[in-house]
């Protein structure tokens, strides 16, 4: 590696410069940007509202792909699904929930994995023994055990679906967390800071957090398409989220009872949306990751 | 030793009660049964013999004793959809379960291993990295989006498989099963190989890296010196080498996977016990939602109690990190 060069430029650059290395993670992170805009800004770009009712005719029920309305006003491009609506315009709405419930959880997980594994890192003893044990019982058990669990418990609903995603998530982090701070507690940078006699919290959150922060970003990004995967196949077997606001894996659901009558648009059509935005998230997390790795860019 | 068995032993004591605890208070959060059981105008006689059949009217903690007393004597309460035995109901789609995980086990071995041993040989050749692929993607896709493709590709444009249920079945020792008949076997393919799909990209990844390690050993390079045929080396000398670790995977994996024939189960209307306990969680059939639960924590805890007693006895390491931590 030419060293000269990688101390002229800022580490953004760097950033940039090495993860642009890759064409697949530059495609991949081309078709997610595409997608998150699609999704974010649904409301001004969908053909139509699939959920306001005088919008939607249910004399257009079922149409295939390229199908004409029966006002004649617009075509269906993907088809319509048993109500009439249109699905293009119920794909785009449909992955704004899943991006929202995916990103949402996963931040909100990683929050509490990141402090909690902090503390145990940092403080250790009998809190650092006490979480770990509950986090490695808890990554004993697979995630959708662990959702079914808590969504019989605590039934449907957006914000119960994200309460289970945060108790599926937080372990990761905070094993994840804990094995970066055992690290870098060691260090003459936090003896320094512990030194001049700064408070715990400030020496925790300020100078120990952001030199964890790397493992837990590319863990981050692997569990955001875990997280959308988990819920979409929650919602599915239809424990997620309410009709009234279907993500992709209800809208796949929706149209399975058609697959078997050869109507495959209603279900074929959320499916690749997911996938492209499961695997594109996948191809960024991966590249993420190597780039990431002090390990690998050592000169 | 027995030291260290106890320990592991109460701790999977521990995390049972929890669990329970955990389970049972959880279900009152739910919703009210009365409301799901009668009709709106059912009589007050009507409502009051129910909740007292059920064993409403008791206190939270009662019904608690009440229920881990009869769960040790096997009784975890009688449905209330189907007013039968909530462990009945569970054992009666036992064996459909059992054996779909199963034989997504077998298929785990019989197709991931020659797959991995393929992409650890030529790891940079087109079918190595296509193998590799394929394995992110048994990875990174949701279950049931692969079960919905592979109906739609074998069962309705194709038409070579049937796309759900289970198909006829014969008693084998007083349990219905469906490998042996033909019509059993269509049906039970797609679904065990939609379950086995995540097992498999495993058994892939492990048998793949095991073969990696494995070439550079040198008894691979003693066989060679000695003149062996390549067939030979691979199949018996590095194949004897990976089995051990890929097997105990699998075997440990055996828990997920039937936890994970929920999905499975619900995308192939499989009439096994994950189809029973989505469908109970749907109308809020509490004595069963505890009982599937109670039964799978218990399943794991087992296995993951059997394989720390079992590394303990291999690795003498496990041990000595144990008691020193």
């Amino acid at each position: 590696m030419d060293t000269t060069l990688a101390i002229a430029e800022t580490p953004l650059r760097r950033f940039v410069r090495r993860y642009a290395a890759s064409p697949m993670a530059m495609i991949g992170a081309t078709v997610l940007l595409v997608l998150l805009l699609a999704a974010l800004c649904a409301p001004w770009i969908a053909p139509q509202n699939p959920y306001d009712l005088a919008q939607i005719d249910i004399l257009d029920a079922r149409l295939p792909p390229g199908a004409h309305a029966y006002s004649g006003k617009m075509t269906y491009v993907l088809g319509t699904d048993e109500q009439g609506r249109d699905m293009l315009s119920a794909i785009l709405y449909g992955m704004r929930i899943s991006v929202l419930v995916g990103v949402s959880s996963t931040v909100a997980a990683l929050a509490v994995g990141l402090t909690l594994g902090l503390l145990a890192g940092y403080a250790g003893g009998r809190l650092e023994g006490f979480l770990m044990r509950v986090a490695d019982v808890q990554l004993s058990f697979p995630s959708i055990l662990i959702a079914l669990i808590l969504l019989a418990l605590l039934g449907p609903g957006i914000g119960k679906i994200i309460v289970a995603l945060i108790a599926v998530q937080w372990a990761y982090y905070a094993r994840t967390a804990r094995s970066a701070a055992l690290v870098e507690r060691r260090k003459e940078y936090i003896e320094a800071a512990v030194g001049l006699g700064l408070r715990p919290a400030r020496v925790v959150f300020r100078h120990l957090l952001p030199n964890c922060l790397p493992p837990l970003i590319v863990v981050a990004a692997l569990q955001v398409a875990s997280a959308i995967s988990l819920e979409a196949t929650l919602s599915f077997l239809g424990l997620g989220l309410p009709v009234t606001e279907p993500s992709l894996g209800l809208l796949i659901a929706n149209g399975f009872n058609y697959l078997l009558s050869g109507k495959y648009w209603i279900s074929l059509f959320p499916g690749i949306a997911l996938l492209v935005l499961i695997v594109a998230i996948n191809l960024v997390a991966d590249q993420l990751r190597d780039v990431l790795n002090p390990r690998l860019h050592m000169p | 030793m027995p030291a260290f068995i106890l320990r592991r032993l109460m701790q999977s004591v521990v995390v049972l009660f929890a669990m329970s605890l955990l389970v049972f208070a959880g279900m009152y959060a739910v919703g009210n049964p009365i409301d799901i059981l009668l009709s709106p105008d059912a009589t007050q006689m009507e409502r009051a013999h129910v909740i007292a059949a059920f064993g409403l009217d008791q206190p939270l903690w009662r019904q608690y004793l009440l229920f881990v007393w009869h769960a040790l004597h096997g009784d975890l309460g009688r449905s209330f959809a189907f007013g039968t035995s909530a462990m009945g109901l569970i054992a009666e789609r036992f064996p459909a379960t059992m054996e779909l995980a199963v034989a997504a086990m077998l298929m785990a071995i019989v197709l991931g291993i020659p797959l991995g041993l393929l992409a650890g040989l030529k790891p940079n050749g087109l079918v190595g990295r296509s193998i590799m692929t394929v394995s992110i993607l048994g990875f990174s896709l949701p279950t049931f989006w692969v079960g919905m493709m592979l109906i739609m590709l074998f069962a309705v444009q194709l038409g070579w498989l049937p796309a759900s249920g289970r198909g006829a079945t014969v008693p084998l020792f007083g349990v219905p099963v469906s490998f042996l008949t033909v019509d059993g076997l269509k049906h039970l393919l797609l679904p065990a190989f939609n379950l086995a799909l995540f097992s498999i990209a495993m058994v892939i990844r492990l048998t793949r890296a095991g073969a990696q390690e494995a070439l550079l050993q040198d008894y691979v390079r003693y066989a060679r010196a000695k003149g062996l045929r390549w067939r030979r080396i691979v199949g018996v000398h590095v194949l004897k080498n990976i089995l051990i670790p890929v097997v105990t995977v699998v075997a440990l994996e055996f828990g997920s996977t039937v936890a994970f024939s929920v999905v499975t189960e619900s995308v192939f209307a499989w009439p096994g016990m994950g189809k029973l306990i989505i469908d109970s969680i749907r109308v809020l059939d509490r004595p069963v939602i505890v009982a599937y639960l109670m039964l799978i924590v218990t399943l794991f805890v087992l296995v993951n109690l059997a394989a720390d007693i079992a590394y303990s006895l291999l690795d003498p390491r496990v041990r000595l990190a144990e008691a020193r931590g």
